[in-house]
């Protein structure tokens, strides 16, 4: 390979990257920009001001739908977190058992499925419930968290299972080995090394909690109102700007976390590399 | 000596339902599934085959009790809603052209993300997590805002239409909203990054020492893309365009804001049927189709994903 | 240093080894014992006799069983057929944290979120031990195994022997009737090798447990095991001390797996109880053993010679048999010896060793003529 090859190469591949961040940069930081801007019309720029996050926190509608909003994404990534986990020690774990391949569909096919339908079916299982035993009683956060709850707990599975794939199952062994029954095998030595997959599969479903619309549509009450279906009634009418003001506030959020658990992770791995060579370099 | 006794509490409280160990741990997350997934799905069936009326809720019952013995019973069974379907055009042509619209943004969103998750795959290490966190950014922003921001730049005083106006470049703006074509950007933006992802993971993974072996033996750059990289990252093509494809099907967010208000993606179509025409019934049906249409690619992403983790090509 | 002999109790005076007593009792009974995994026969109806302090090999390339019949013992795999028993209690059914077993892992399994200490403390914390009892328990163990300044250090800031160490403690500390050991060399570099083996065998003697070694390498095999089985596809071919499995092998199968050997097919001619004769096809003169063997007459057999116990000259010896010519073809030095490859009339190439006992014979060299020859106690005669 000549020189001259590798360079026009690696010219390509920066420009692939420059215009595909472009891409994926350019709108959110045109919500942050437009926060700022004095004019009503929000795309057409009238100064610069701050009032819109005034304004923002003054919204009674949308903090009452940001307040349901998190306490639903809190309970629903606790709940999927943990039969997410089961489901997926299960599939990694327990072999051959009877309804494997069931189980298997059943926490992937939402991953896919359109959300129209998961939300129509949830709702007419809600609808006949209520018909049936009298529970649950209307819709509101009750429906909306089971429907989160049924959505999320896949992409947990999805990360419990692939991680417990590339987990020294010796580990475990060595642990029944020394006289530890399953149980306690799982809380002593699989739990406090998976911990860091179940925290990204609790964030996870967190996030797609506090994000979800459609299903959250279908299967909420009157005065159950979440913060995506606020956000979305007011943009259905066109732009507004309050609604970049508490864009920039999340993505201001999220980028923060993303940044601190990347930088995190980023130490941890300089620390045990700087402890296996020193282990060597000792011995 | 028992630092976590709840443990044992509810083991005992499980073990008291019949439930021991393994088999407790299978079911919380079976019986919830089967509850709210599983049985939803036989419930839209069974409401497909009933009548729309006035009433709370606004079906026919499958089953209604006409006398006083348990076996009078009268079966509602209405295939009405399917011939409906069968009938009205619209339904066929929103089919077809909800994956028409699928299909031409998976390919898309394949062209853009396939450099990109490349570039990011051979760059040095320490580059590649910084620019590995910026693809994840966007995927942990929320999804309606970042499709809400293009609202703001391809409507008619939006960023672009400004921007090309004031450099003098047109003198009426575009119209980009409201459009088909918005509708194929939203899409493209919004799954890229559920595209990158699984090419990326394939990518990293690939054994550099193959391009190599091949320009050892005189092969071409391109070449050895063409016969070597690309057919080995196929499993990584397949996951993202089906976890792009799928979901676009039956996308509403997306038709619903930056398409036209006649938009024929079906998800929308479903929508509408269900909130502004109260008809649960032909939703049901709807769904129904929808379901059955998607079936056959939800199985072939769930074979193909168990090949590629046996190792097949 | 130690004698591989391991004398029952009761009888002080007698030289026999344990499973030479007809009245020991063995301490692990291995009866009829299978294992299938739908088609695939792992381990195919074995069954043998470990007895208490002995320090059991079973030697064999891979696939051919050895680590499932282990895992059996240890109860991560239930045997398809058969009946295992440790110290006369039947392990049917039985779930590996409630047998009296231990296994040493070939990866270690060190739990990477604990210390030194903690990993080994975690076999006493099952047993729900006084917390004074353990402490003192690990600090004795880690003193054992000369670990005690690593105490607090995590399993990735040690290195791969002190690593070893700290699996083989875990193990150690519950004081299990049975040890299980998978590869427990097969990490570590050859000089660290040498010196853990004589360590290894060290330790068992002084703390009396009855070990069971899972290995590939013979040369590990041969120095540490009492006695080692050999296996291959399932079966065990052999089991007996070193010594006897590499002068005595029972089958073509363990003459060449152990060692290097020169095999030559041959025909039974002469079959008396104190002598036997085989006529070879490679070999001009015939071969003759100075034992019997029990055959059918007229049988074909295999003639197994190993390197050293040919001696080379550069005269022509006197007798009828048990003597060829060749060429020398390469010469490898060793260092403490040289292998000679030297081809024969037939065209067969022999291999021969020899020790340098003078530093300065270079008597015998590349294309020189030679003349190898063998006494009568030297071959193996094996049907199979």
């Amino acid at each position: 390979m000549s020189a001259a090859s590798t360079y026009n190469r690696s010219w390509l591949r920066v420009t692939a990257l420059a215009f595909g961040f472009a891409f994926l940069y350019v709108p959110i930081l045109s919500l942050i920009v437009y926060s700022f801007n004095k004019s009503r019309l929000v795309t057409v720029w009238g100064g610069f001001s701050t009032e819109w996050y005034g304004k923002l926190f003054e919204n009674d509608q949308i903090l009452q739908a940001a307040w349901l909003s998190l306490r639903i994404a809190t309970i629903n990534a606790t709940g999927a977190t943990i039969l997410g986990t089961c489901a997926g020690m299960a599939l990694a774990r327990f072999g051959k058992f009877r309804g494997r391949t069931l189980l298997s569909t059943m926490t992937t096919a939402p991953l896919v499925m359109p959300e129209v339908i998961t939300g129509l079916s949830l709702l007419l299982t809600f609808v006949a419930l209520e018909q049936l035993i009298g529970w649950p009683q209307g819709r509101g956060m009750t429906t909306i968290t089971i429907a989160h709850i049924t959505l999320t707990m896949s992409y947990v599975t999805v990360i419990v299972q692939s991680r417990m794939a590339s987990f020294d199952i010796s580990l475990e062994e060595a642990a029944m080995d020394l006289g530890a029954r399953p149980a306690r095998v799982f809380f002593l030595v699989t739990l406090p090394i998976i911990a860091p997959a179940l925290l990204s599969g609790w964030l996870l479903s967190f996030t797609i909690s506090l994000d979800d619309l459609v299903i959250t549509s279908f299967v909420a009450g009157p005065g159950s109102s979440t913060l995506p279906m606020v956000i979305f009634s007011k943009v259905r009418l066109g732009v507004s700007p309050d609604i970049n003001a508490l864009a920039t506030i999340m993505i201001l959020l999220v980028s923060t976390g993303v940044i601190i658990a990347g930088i995190f992770m980023a130490r941890q791995q300089r620390h045990r590399q700087r402890d296996a060579q020193m282990a060597v370099a000792l011995n | 000596m028992n630092k976590l006794p709840f443990i044992n509490v509810i083991q005992s409280l499980l073990a008291r339902l019949g439930l021991r160990g393994r088999n407790a741990v299978i079911a919380l997350p079976y019986v919830w599934l089967l509850l709210f997934f599983l049985i939803p799905f036989v419930i839209v069936l069974k409401i497909s085959f009933s009548q729309t009326q006035i009433s709370i809720p606004p079906y026919q019952p499958l089953v209604q009790w006409v006398g006083d013995r348990w076996t009078d019973i009268r079966l509602h069974i209405h295939l009405g809603n399917f011939v409906y379907l069968w009938h009205d055009s619209l339904y066929a042509r929103a089919v077809l052209y909800s994956i028409k619209v699928a299909a031409i943004s998976t390919l898309f969103t394949l062209l853009i993300g396939y450099p990109i998750a490349y570039s990011i795959a051979r760059a040095r290490p320490t580059l590649r997590s910084v620019l590995l966190m910026l693809v994840i950014l966007p995927f942990w922003t929320s999804f309606l805002l970042r499709v809400y921001a293009w609202i703001g730049i391809l409507k008619d005083n939006g960023l672009i239409n400004n921007v090309l106006m004031w450099l003098g470049v047109i003198h009426e703006p575009i119209v980009m909203l409201q459009t088909d074509f918005a509708i194929y950007l939203g899409i493209v933006y919004s799954y890229l990054p559920f595209m990158i992802m699984p090419l990326y993971a394939n990518l990293e993974k690939m054994d550099l020492t193959l391009l190599e072996a091949a320009a050892d033996l005189g092969c071409r750059p391109l070449r050895a893309f063409i016969n070597i990289t690309l057919p080995l990252s196929m499993p990584g093509i397949r996951a993202g365009c089906m976890l792009v494809f799928i979901p676009a099907v039956g996308e509403y967010v997306i038709p619903s804001l930056l398409g036209p208000p006649d938009s024929l993606m079906i998800g929308k179509v479903l929508w509408t049927e269900f909130f502004n025409n109260r008809a649960w019934p032909v939703a049901s049906a709807v769904a129904i189709a929808l379901l059955l249409l998607l079936v056959l690619p939800i199985v072939y992403l769930q074979r193909s994903q168990d090949r590629d983790a046996a190792g097949a090509i | 240093m130690t004698s591989s002999s391991i004398q029952p109790a009761s009888n002080p005076n007698q030289k026999l080894n344990l499973w030479e007593d007809p009245a020991a009792v063995p301490y692990v009974r291995i009866e009829g014992v299978s294992k299938h995994f739908d088609k695939f026969v792992a381990v195919d109806n074995v069954s043998l006799n470990i007895y208490r302090g002995e320090l059991f090999c079973l030697l064999g390339g891979s696939g051919c069983g050895k680590t499932t019949l282990l895992r059996m013992l240890a109860g991560f795999e239930q045997p398809t057929s058969g009946k295992i028993f440790i110290d006369g209690v039947d392990m049917s059914g039985i779930p590996p944290y409630e047998r009296p077993v231990n296994m040493m892992f070939q990866s270690y399994a060190l739990f990477p979120h604990m210390t030194v200490e903690q990993n080994v403390a975690f076999g006493l914390k099952m047993e729900h031990r006084a917390r004074d009892e353990i402490a003192d328990r690990v600090a004795a163990m880690l003193k054992l195994v000369k670990l005690e300044q690593f105490a607090k250090r995590k399993p990735h800031q040690l290195s791969g022997g002190q690593r070893q160490r700290v699996a083989l403690a875990r193990s150690l500390i519950k004081q299990p009737k049975l040890l299980l050991l998978d590869e427990p060399l097969g990490a570590l570099d050859k000089k660290l090798r040498e010196h853990t083996q004589f360590e290894l065998v060290n330790i068992q003697e002084q703390l009396g447990v009855t070990f069971v070694v899972v290995t590939h390498d013979q040369e590990e095999a041969m120095t540490l095991s009492t006695r080692i089985g050999v296996m291959d596809h399932g079966r065990i071919v052999q089991i007996d001390t070193p010594k006897n499995i590499y002068e005595f092998p029972n089958t073509k199968f363990v003459a060449e797996f152990i060692g290097s050997v020169n095999l030559f097919a041959g025909r039974l001619i002469e079959d008396e109880p104190d002598h036997i004769r085989v006529a070879c096809d490679e070999l001009e003169r015939s071969v003759l053993v100075d034992h019997g063997i029990s055959a059918a007459p007229h049988a074909s057999v295999w003639v197994a010679l190993r390197p050293e116990k040919i001696q080379m000259t550069l005269e022509q010896p006197a007798g009828a048999e048990n003597w060829t010519q060749g060429v020398v073809q390469d010469v490898a030095y060793l260092g403490d010896s040289s292998i000679y490859l030297v081809r024969i009339a037939s065209g067969k190439v022999l291999r021969v060793t020899r020790p340098n006992v003078s530093r300065h014979d270079d008597s015998i060299t590349w294309n020189q003529t030679v003349y190898l020859q063998w006494s009568g106690a030297s071959p193996v005669v094996v049907t199979g």
